[in-house]
Order: structure tokens, then C-alpha cells, then sequence
């Protein structure tokens, strides 16, 4: 299956800021169609903070993101930011996924309630379907959150932290999941702390210490001396910074 | 025993208004009131209770016992705290329990000060405590048309509110929805709210929201089913508070507000999802 129309993403020249202090600065990059990009670096680097605007949940403070648009992006937040004790099965969680086709009033098709059976049995849940989320474990639910995103079959995959807290089966079994996707031509922009995983999978990295330290091919990017400019880069916020003037004639 | 539990209710019309009354307020009133455990904002709705007392008690100045007033009144200060406190969370750090607890706080306060100001001893028992026994043909289609608002509005809601309960970050990601979800949310409690203040007063409308939700949390696992459950556990706390309120000559909202208390005591202890007893002396387990 490919994915005929063009969704390289640009980052331009692109700011995110807490309290009017950078988080990501001046970030400039172009992720290009069917990439698997992992976003890494060391803890406050602005990781999160990047995915969470390119996913649309945090206004830019400067330059733009362009290639992403509403109905062309599907989006994995952290297992943390779900309420696993709401009343709800395996197959309405992975039903999600088709909010937004069905909106507020369509109804669900057979061969859309066949497509969430699928996506569960892809991710290795059959038989879990009538199970409750809060009744599963943190790979299991993982695998649930999976399936949303193979049900949503988006061209642009953004996974935040998708491997925390996962045993070596499951992790095997999502990557195997990743790398089909990635075979398909779908753009994958994960963000992990599992430099081995990087190394071993992800063919393009960025890393990030709220400024570009490398960004390109895995190897040309996590070297040592580019790892070791991104743990010096301190995550604290300079209380007597002046007003940035990057840019400014 | 007909004539204990069935006569009051077909031989007196204020109890058969009172009747249909309460259970048309319970029909718009408990799925939110769902919804608002599920979300963690039942000391929300109390809040919000607070702020629509100064909004009615204002009406009641202008236009006296007037229904339609004293309606605009609740839904004017309901809806500009709501609207208020929520933009102020969405658009700063500040969380929403707190912005919502400060326009609440500043909103009664204004309804008092501008009653103070009137220097009238204004009676609003009725308003506090609600008149369910003297619910008029125009009251009914009041609640009646609320309830039916709401339910449509819930239907229109129910799938972007319950994302936004499980995975509020997802829905965020797909567009606007998320936005209207929790506005609509605000909008649904608000006008039940005004619903519950004409049947059972402000203080105690809160009271037909969460505490049949949250009886039914130990009763069933799925939404569908405690939606089922709280709308039938509210009919019944309904029925008998109106029955005990009748043999007993006691205060009728009041009453209604601890039949659903006493289902909430006896959901906790017995509840066969969660319940204490359950808990203490665990079922047998399944061999796989």
C-alpha cells in the first residue's frame, strides 16, 4: 500500500516555548515522505514538546510547520495521558480511531467494526476484545493503542514514548508493526530514549537538546561527540536571558 | 400495600406533576451527571450550582416568581461563569477546578452584593430548595423541553466526550472537537442544573447528577450499562422519595436527594463492582 500524495514535513525555522523561554529553537529540518525518524535526546530537550505541536496540541511561538493538516496525521500520546479507568473495552478503544471519518453522527459499518477486529488481531489481541482497558497490562494496552493507529491508517504516525515500560516480545511485535508501516511509505516520527532501538531501527534521527544538535542518518548523527554536545546542553531555563534576536535585521 | 405505594400518585395531580416532574429531570440530568464522574468534576457541578444561584436570585429581583425569569437568570450566570472559567483554562496554566471555583466564588458574591444593594429581604427559599410539589403545567414543559434538549445535545456529544474522557490528547489531534466537546459538556450542565434548581433547588440539584452516577459505578462495568443503571437508579430514588416525602410530611427535595443517598450507602456496601462486601469476602476465581 502506498500513499500517492506528498506529505514531507518542514520545520521552519520553528520556536516552542514555556514561559516565553525555548524549548525548541530555531529549529529548521524537512522529514520527507515514508521516513522513520526517531526524535532523541536527553531529558527537557523539547522531545515531547516538538511532537506535541506537530501533532497540533501546542501553539507555535515562532516560524511555522508545514505538510501537516487535520485527517492526514495520527497521533500516539504517552500511556500516561490516558484515563485507563473509564469504562471501556479493547474493540471501542481501538474504534477511536474512526472519529475522525465518523464524527458525531455516522454510524459504524460492518466492515469498519471488521477493520477494528483486524487491527486487533494484527497487534496480537485476539480474543481481547470485550476485555475492559483497565483490566490490561501496560504492553497489552500498548498493543490496543496500536491497533487505533492501524485502524486510522494515516500517512503521517506520530508515536510519543511508544516502548516505555514494554516487555521484549511486545516491543518486537510493535516494531514489526512500525516496519510495516514504514515499508508502506507512511512517515514514522517517534520519540524514544532507547538509543540501542534507535541504532538498531530507525534509519533517520534527530537529535535534540532544544536546539538541532544532528539530525540525518542514524549513524552520521549519534555519534559521541554529537551525544556528548547534547548531554552538556543545559535543560534549565536561563532566568537572565535577553530577548532572542536570531533572525531580526 | 397498593394504596402505600400507589395511591398518593393517582389520587393526588401534584404528586403525579411532582412524579413525572423529577423523572423528566433525571431522563437530561443523570447521563451528564455520568459523564461528570467520569471526568472527575463532581465538586465542579457543585461549584457550578453555586454560581447559578446569584444569576436566579437577580431574576427574582426584576421579575419576581416568574419561571421564565428566574430560568434566564440561572442560565445567564451559569453560562458566563462556564464560558468564563473555561476559556480561562484552555488559554492559561490555570486549572480548570480553579478558574471555575474563582468565577463561582465571584459570581455569588456579585449576586449578593447586588441584592444587598436592593435593600430587600428577598425570600428564596423556594429557589434554594426547590418546589417540587408545586410544579405547574408550564414548569413541566420547562423541564420536560431541558431534558429533551439535553438528551439531544448528549447524543450529538457522546462520542467526542467520551474520547475526550479516555484520551483527551487523541482528540485534540483530530481537529476542533475537543473544544466543542467541553463547551457543550459546560452547556448540558448548566441546563440541568437550571432543571434540577426548579424540582429540587440549587443546593440540592446537584444531588440528581452525581449521586445515581455514582451508585451506579458499582453496579455496572460498562458505560452503556451504568449510563442504563444510573437512569433507573435515579427514577427509583425518585419514586421513593416522593412517597416517603408524602407519608412521612417531610421536605420533598430533601428527601429525594437522600433516597439517592441511601442507593449511593447501599451501592457502596453491596455493589457487585467494587463494593465493600465484594471485596471482603472475594468471589471464586475461574480456572483461565
Amino acid at each position: 500500500m502506498g500513499y500517492p500524495f506528498n506529505v514531507s514535513i518542514h520545520l521552519n525555522n520553528l520556536t516552542l516555548t514555556y514561559d516565553l523561554h525555548p524549548v525548541v529553537y530555531h529549529l529548521t529540518a524537512t522529514i520527507a515522505q515514508g521516513e522513520w525518524l526517531a526524535i532523541v535526546g536527553p531529558n527537557g530537550a523539547g522531545k515531547s514538546t516538538l511532537l506535541n505541536a506537530m501533532a497540533g496540541l501546542l501553539a507555535i511561538n515562532e516560524g511555522s510547520i508545514e505538510g501537516l493538516c487535520p485527517g492526514t496525521v495520527t497521533y500516539l500520546p504517552q500511556q500516561t495521558r490516558l484515563d485507563k479507568s473509564f469504562p471501556m473495552t479493547v474493540c471501542e478503544l481501538v474504534a477511536t480511531g474512526l472519529w475522525p471519518k465518523l464524527r458525531a453522527t455516522k454510524s459504524v459499518s460492518r466492515q469498519e467494526l471488521e477493520r477494528c477486529d483486524e487491527a486487533i488481531a494484527a497487534v496480537g489481541l485476539q480474543g481481547f476484545e470485550r476485555r475492559l482497558i483497565n483490566t490490561l497490562s501496560g504492553g497489552q494496552l500498548q498493543r490496543c493503542l496500536f491497533a487505533r493507529v492501524l485502524v486510522q491508517d494515516q500517512p503521517v504516525i506520530l508515536l510519543d514514548e511508544p516502548f516505555s515500560a514494554i516487555d521484549a516480545q511486545t516491543l518486537a511485535d510493535l516494531t514489526q508493526i512500525i516496519k510495516q508501516w514504514h515499508q508502506a511509505g507512511q512517515t514514522v516520527i517517534m520519540v524514544t530514549h532507547d538509543m540501542d532501538y534507535v541504532r538498531e531501527n530507525c534509519p533517520q534521527t534527530l537529535l535534540l537538546a532544544r536546539e538541532c544538535v544532528g539530525y540525518g542518518p542514524t549513524k552520521e548523527v549519534l555519534t559521541e561527540g554529537n551525544l556528548r554536545r547534547a548531554g552538556q546542553r543545559s535543560a534549565a531555563f536561563d532566568e537572565s536571558a535577553r530577548w532572542c534576536r536570531v533572525g531580526m535585521v | 400495600m397498593d394504596r402505600l405505594l400507589l395511591d398518593p400518585f393517582t389520587e393526588y395531580a401534584f404528586m403525579q406533576r411532582a412524579l413525572i416532574g423529577s423523572l423528566a429531570v433525571c431522563l437530561g440530568a443523570v447521563p451528564t451527571g455520568v459523564f461528570m464522574t467520569l471526568r472527575r468534576m463532581s465538586l465542579t457541578g457543585d461549584a457550578m450550582a453555586h454560581a447559578i444561584l446569584p444569576g436566579a436570585a437577580i431574576a427574582y429581583l426584576i421579575s419576581g416568581l416568574s419561571l421564565v425569569g428566574l430560568s434566564l437568570g440561572g442560565l445567564a450566570a451559569g453560562f458566563v461563569v462556564a464560558l468564563l472559567a473555561g476559556w480561562v483554562a484552555r488559554s492559561t496554566h490555570s486549572k480548570e477546578d480553579s478558574s471555575l471555583a474563582s468565577f463561582c466564588l465571584i459570581s455569588l458574591a456579585l449576586g449578593v452584593l447586588v441584592i444587598s444593594l436592593k435593600h430587600r429581604n428577598v425570600d428564596l427559599f423556594h429557589v434554594l430548595f426547590g418546589n417540587i410539589l408545586a410544579l405547574d403545567d408550564a414548569a413541566l414543559w420547562l423541564l420536560a423541553s431541558i431534558s429533551s434538549i439535553s438528551m439531544l445535545i448528549m447524543a450529538c456529544l457522546f462520542r467526542p466526550l467520551v474520547i475526550e474522557c479516555v484520551d483527551p490528547h487523541f482528540l485534540r489531534s483530530t481537529g476542533r472537537a475537543s473544544s466543542i466537546a467541553h463547551f457543550g459538556f459546560l452547556f448540558l450542565m448548566v441546563i440541568n442544573l437550571v432543571a434540577g434548581f426548579h424540582a429540587l433547588g440549587t443546593l440540592m440539584a446537584i444531588g440528581i447528577m452525581i449521586l445515581p452516577a455514582a451508585a451506579a459505578r458499582f453496579w455496572a462495568k460498562t458505560l452503556d450499562a451504568t449510563l442504563i443503571v444510573a437512569v433507573l437508579m435515579s427514577f427509583g430514588g425518585c419514586y421513593l422519595g416522593l412517597l416517603l416525602s408524602f407519608h412521612f410530611d417531610l421536605p420533598t427535595g430533601p428527601t429525594i436527594v437522600l433516597a439517592f443517598g441511601g442507593v449511593y450507602i447501599v451501592s457502596v456496601l453491596l455493589g457487585l463492582n467494587g463494593g465493600l462486601l465484594e471485596q471482603r469476602y472475594p468471589k471464586r476465581h475461574l480456572a483461565g
